[in-house]
């Protein structure tokens, strides 16, 4: 499953670790035994990313999730070296925590409020992909339903009508709650977000925010196996970016 | 020295599932009257500074740069020379 770090195509992936991150170990696993990737942790007081190509922020409750999820943790040392990597179009992947980090820290568009539904959604959902050209989906099929699990309080996705309209003509939603059969309906929608959004990527497509966790089904081992075509589809990209770089010098 | 009171409220067009949880709580209490309630964050800072309008800046910058968030969120403050 993915290219393996003997044929020299292994990159190179940064999980960053805030006090209260929670899902940064799953992350590390998946994409050390999983997907055979050299990764390593980054310490939120550290000011380097070591080098890394891409950059996940994990889910958890950074700080404690006071005055607002993800509102300190984007104050954090790492987070200057974050946003200067990302502009410079550096893979930037933030799940569940990280995605509420990632639009505290202005470099996603919107906010994550609480559930509407006032409970801990903790279960498996499904996501439609809205957009299977990006960096992050382009091993799905535009329209494919995955089934990956959520787990958060705050993950109602939040953004006025007219940022939600220039993401809709950017095709910035990549992700959408939808039943089993790929319906996007009310009763689908875990936590009120607006128009169902499940995940979104920045303008330039360098930058992903999602709530479902596909960390919690990469390996086979737990049987669903649905969010591994995220990760691949990001080590796709980053293969194909080094091999474009190859072939032109 | 300054004192900030600093309050953080969702802006009127964000919806307050924790504020509907409570206004049923208040109902069940039999007070039917209550009819909305919107939850907030009260926050006081202290700011040594004995100029009012530096104090200001002060206060105004820490509400828009991090104690509230101007997606889904406004603030008003109040300072009090302490």
């Amino acid at each position: 499953m993915g290219p393996s770090p003997a044929d020299g195509s292994a990159k190179k992936f940064g999980v960053v670790v805030f006090p209260g991150s929670n899902c940064d170990h799953d992350a590390y696993y998946v994409l050390k035994n999983v997907f055979r990737q050299d990764v390593r942790f980054l310490w939120h007081k550290d000011s380097s990313l070591e080098g890394v190509d891409a950059v996940i922020l994990p889910g958890g409750f950074s700080y404690g999730d006071y005055l607002r999820s993800g509102a300190i943790a984007r104050f954090s040392p790492i987070m200057k070296e974050v946003t200067s990597f990302a502009t410079d179009g550096g893979m930037v992947m933030g799940i569940c925590n990280g995605f509420q980090i990632l639009c505290e820290a202005g470099l996603l568009p919107g906010s994550l409020l609480r559930n509407a539904g006032l409970t801990f959604a903790c279960r498996f959902v499904h996501v439609r992909v809205e957009n299977a050209r990006t960096a992050f989906t382009s091993g799905c099929r535009a329209g494919e339903v995955l089934k990956i699990p959520i787990a958060h309080g705050e993950g109602n996705y939040y953004a006025d009508g007219e940022t939600l309209s220039g993401m809709e003509r950017n095709n910035q939603i990549i992700f959408r709650y939808c039943d089993v059969r790929g319906a996007v309906t009310g009763e689908a929608n875990p936590n009120g977000s607006v128009k169902n959004i499940a995940g979104i990527v920045n303008g330039r497509g360098n930058v992903m925010g999602m709530m479902p966790h596909p960390e919690r089904a990469s390996d086979p081992a737990l049987r669903e196996t649905d969010g591994a075509k995220i990760f691949l589809s990001a080590i796709g990209h980053l293969v194909e970016k080094t091999q474009l770089t190859h072939s032109t010098l | 020295m300054y004192l900030a009171k600093i309050n953080v409220t969702l802006r009127p067009s964000i919806l307050d599932p924790q504020g509907k949880a409570v206004r049923h709580a208040i109902a069940s209490l039999g007070m039917e009257d209550v009819r909305d309630i919107r939850m907030g964050k009260y926050i006081e800072m202290k700011i040594s500074s004995d100029d009012r309008a530096a104090a200001g800046r002060i206060a105004d910058e820490a509400c828009r740069k991090l104690l509230a968030n101007p997606v889904m969120e406004n603030f008003e403050y109040t300072l009090e020379k302490i």
